[in-house]
C-alpha cells in the first residue's frame, strides 16, 4: 500500500505554478486535456466504472438469492447459473454481484473514515506543530507499527462484527496512520509558504487557514490518498471476511473465498467458486491503483512522460 | 546514530506496552464472559457447568481485582507464560506458537528479502526501458492488487491440482517425520515453494511499482538535472537516482511488514501450512481466545523486531542518520 504513495512534489507543482500563471478556467480544461490523454487514468477509471456498474446493475439481472440453496450442486457455469453453483447449491453469480456491492461499500466507508482521521491528525500535527505535533506523531507512530490486520483479528473475534458498516468503521479507525504521516509532511511544507503567512498576518484562525488555504492547495494529494485508502480497505476487508471474522449475514467476496476453502472447492476442482470472487477484488483494487498513478501524472506536470 | 536508534527503540517499547495492554483489555472490555463461551463449547450439565465456571475463573485469575489481573498478565508475560489453549487441550499457548513460528518464518523471511531485491531491480529497469515499463508494470499492478489468499488458490489450482507439479497442502509428506535427511528436505522444499511464491509475487508487484515511480521522481530532481547538464553519463545519473530511491523504499519496507504478515497468515490457511496462520484459523473456529491473544502478541513482537532491523539497515545506508542529522 505504502509503496505506491504519491510523492511530495505533487502539491508543490500544483500549488505554486498553476494559480499565479494561468486563470482558473484554462487550468481546469488543461487538466482535463491531460486526463483524457493519460492511458493509465483512462484504463483505471473505465475498469472502475465498469465494476461499479456491475455492482449496481448486476443484482437486478438475477432472481437468485445469494444465500438461498438451489437444486444444483457444484455445477460449472451454465445458462441457468451463469457463474456456476457452490457445492451446497448456491448461485455464484448472485453471490458475486452482491459481494461486489459489499466491497464498494466497505471501501468507501472505511476509506472515508481513515481519510477523515488521517486529515484531522495530519493537519493538526503539521500546522500547529509544537507539543500537539509531538503527541500526535507518537500516536501515529505507535498505531503505524501495530499491524492493522492483527488488531482487527483480535477485536473482531471478540466483537463478532454483525454489519458491514461496523466492519468498515473498524478498518477505518485502524488504517489511517500512514495517511496522517503523509498529510502532516505536506502540511508542514505548505505552512511556511508566503500565502499562509499572509493569511496568518490578516488574523485568520488556524482552523480557517487549514480549511481555506492549506487543504485546497493539496486537494489533489488528498484525493490520491483517499484512493489508496479505498483500495487498501477493500483488501483488508477481504482478508477479515476470509478469516471468517466479517459479518456472516452479508455476502462478501472474502466470505465466498472462506466458504470455498472450508468446503475444499480446490480439491473438488470447482474453480468457478473461488476464481470468480478473487477476480472481482483484484479488478477493483488494480483499477484504483492504476488510476492513482495516472492521476498523479495528470496533477504533476513533471511526471508527464509521453 | 545511537540517539536515532534509541529514539526508535523507545517508540517500539511504547508500542509494545500499548499493544500488550490492548491485548489484555479487549477480552475484559467486550460484552460476554469468555469462560461462559468456553463452557458452552463443552456442553456440560448445569451443576457441572457451575463448578467448572468457578474452577476456570479461579485458575485464570479472573476473580481478582483488575489491577492485580493486569499485574499478573505482565508477570506471566515476563516468564513467557501465555496461558493454556482451549482448542488443543493440554498444550500451552506458548508451546503451540513456538511449534508454528519456524514454518511461518521460513515463508516470510525469504519472501520479504527476495521480493524486495527483485522488485527494486525490475522497477529500476522499468523506469529506464520503455518496453519493460509497458509490459512488466501492468503485471505488477495486477499482482499488488491481488488478495494473497486468492493468488494462493489460483497457484494451488493450476500448479498443484491441475498439473500436479507441486503438492497441494501441508509442509512435508505425511509419510515422513521431520529429520535432517535429503528426503525430508526435498519434500519440505516442494511443499514450501507454492506458499513462498504467493507471498513473493504479491509483494514483488508493490516494490517494482514503488521503485519505478521513485526513480522517475529522482531523475527530475535538481542534482540529476545538474549532473546531466555537466555531461555526466546516464549510467552515473541513474546510479545516484537509484541510491536515493532506495531510502524511501526502505521506510516502505517497515510499513509493508504488517501487510506481508497478514498475507502469510491467509496463504498458510489455503495451503494448510502448519504455521501461525493455520493456528489462527483453528483458534477462531474453536473460539480459543487465549491462543488468539498469544498469537497477537507474537505478531507484534515479530513486527517490532523486524522494524528495528530495518532501522539499523537504514542507519547503515543513510549517512545522515549517522552524523546526527535528521534522515528520512
Amino acid at each position: 500500500m505504502a509503496t505506491v504513495e504519491p510523492q511530495q512534489e505533487t502539491v508543490v507543482a500544483g500549488a505554486v505554478v498553476a494559480p499565479s500563471v494561468t486563470p482558473q478556467g484554462r487550468r481546469r480544461s488543461e487538466t482535463l486535456y491531460f486526463a483524457f490523454r493519460n492511458k493509465k487514468l483512462v484504463a483505471g477509471l473505465s475498469l472502475l466504472v465498469f465494476m461499479l456498474l456491475f455492482a449496481i446493475v448486476g443484482p437486478m439481472l438475477t432472481d437468485y438469492d445469494p444465500f438461498e440453496f438451489y437444486d444444483a450442486f457444484g455445477q460449472p457455469p451454465s445458462k441457468e447459473h451463469w457463474f456456476g453453483t457452490t457445492a451446497p447449491g448456491q448461485d455464484v453469480y448472485a453471490q458475486f454481484v452482491y459481494g461486489l456491492r459489499s466491497s464498494f461499500i466497505v471501501g468507501a466507508v472505511a476509506g472515508s473514515v481513515a481519510a477523515a482521521i488521517g486529515m484531522a491528525v495530519g493537519f493538526a500535527a503539521g500546522y500547529l506543530g509544537g507539543i500537539v505535533d509531538d503527541i500526535l506523531s507518537i500516536l501515529t507512530n505507535v498505531v503505524l507499527v501495530i499491524p492493522t490486520i492483527a488488531v482487527l483479528i483480535i477485536v473482531s473475534a471478540y466483537l463478532s462484527v454483525g454489519s458491514l458498516l461496523w466492519e468498515a468503521l473498524l478498518i477505518g479507525v485502524t488504517s489511517w496512520p500512514w495517511a496522517a504521516r503523509a498529510i502532516r509532511a505536506q502540511t508542514f511544507s505548505l505552512a511556511s509558504r508566503d500565502f499562509v503567512s499572509l493569511a496568518r498576518l490578516s488574523g485568520q484562525g488556524p482552523w480557517r487557514i487549514i480549511v481555506k488555504e492549506i487543504a485546497p492547495n493539496m486537494s489533489s494529494y488528498l484525493f490520491l490518498t483517499f484512493i489508496l485508502l479505498f483500495g487498501g480497505s477493500i483488501l483488508i476487508a477481504a482478508t477479515l471476511d476470509f478469516l471468517g471474522l466479517g459479518p456472516s449475514e452479508v455476502m462478501s467476496l472474502g466470505l465466498m473465498l472462506n466458504v470455498a476453502v472450508s468446503n475444499s472447492a480446490l480439491v473438488l476442482g470447482m474453480w468457478w467458486w473461488f476464481i470468480v470472487p478473487g477476480i472481482g477484488i483484484t479488478a477493483i483494487v488494480a483499477a484504483l491503483y492504476v488510476m492513482n498513478v495516472g492521476l498523479d501524472e495528470v496533477f504533476n506536470p513533471k511526471l508527464r512522460r509521453t | 546514530m545511537s540517539r536515532y536508534l534509541a529514539r526508535k527503540l523507545s517508540i517500539y517499547l511504547l508500542t509494545f506496552f500499548v499493544a500488550a495492554s490492548i491485548d489484555w483489555a479487549i477480552p475484559r472490555l467486550m460484552p460476554g464472559d469468555p469462560i461462559n463461551g468456553l463452557i458452552a463449547r463443552i456442553q456440560a450439565d448445569p451443576t457441572a457447568a457451575q463448578e467448572m465456571h468457578g474452577y476456570y475463573t479461579e485458575s485464570f485469575g479472573l476473580d481478582e481485582p483488575l489491577w492485580r489481573q493486569y499485574l499478573n498478565f505482565w508477570l506471566g508475560l515476563a516468564h513467557g507464560d501465555l496461558g493454556p489453549s482451549i482448542a488443543y487441550v493440554g498444550s500451552s499457548v506458548s508451546d503451540l506458537i513456538r511449534a508454528a513460528i519456524p514454518y511461518t518464518l521460513a515463508l516470510l523471511i525469504p519472501a520479504i528479502v527476495l521480493s524486495y531485491i527483485a522488485g527494486n531491480r525490475v522497477g529500476a529497469l522499468a523506469a529506464r526501458r520503455k518496453v519493460l515499463d509497458n509490459t512488466a508494470l501492468p503485471v505488477a499492478y495486477v499482482l499488488t492488487a491481488t488478495p494473497y489468499m486468492w493468488l494462493a488458490l489460483v497457484l494451488a489450482y493450476f500448479l498443484a491440482f491441475r498439473w500436479e507439479i507441486f503438492p497441494i497442502s501441508g509442509a512435508y509428506d505425511f509419510a515422513l517425520q521431520p529429520a535432517w535427511t535429503w528426503e525430508f528436505a526435498r519434500s519440505f522444499l516442494e511443499h514450501w515453494f507454492l506458499p513462498f511464491l504467493t507471498l513473493f509475487l504479491v509483494s514483488f508487484g508493490g516494490w517494482a511499482i514503488g521503485m519505478r515511480n521513485l526513480i522517475i521522481y529522482e531523475l527530475e530532481a535538481d542534482y540529476a538535472n545538474y549532473l546531466q547538464a555537466l555531461g555526466a553519463p546516464n549510467r552515473l545519473v541513474r546510479k545516484y537516482a537509484y541510491r536515493n530511491a532506495v531510502l524511501p523504499q526502505m521506510s516502505g519496507l517497515a510499513l509493508a511488514l504488517g501487510v506481508i504478515v497478514g498475507g502469510a497468515l491467509v496463504t498458510e490457511i489455503v495451503f494448510g501450512y502448519p504455521g501461525v496462520g493455520t493456528l489462527i484459523i483453528t483458534a477462531i473456529t474453536n473460539r480459543d481466545y487465549f491462543l488468539l491473544q498469544g498469537i497477537f502478541l507474537f505478531i507484534i513482537i515479530g513486527v517490532l523486531i523486524a522494524n528495528f532491523l530495518v532501522d539499523i539497515a537504514y542507519v547503515i545506508v543513510d549517512p545522515r542518520t549517522r552524523t546526527g542529522l535528521q534522515g528520512s
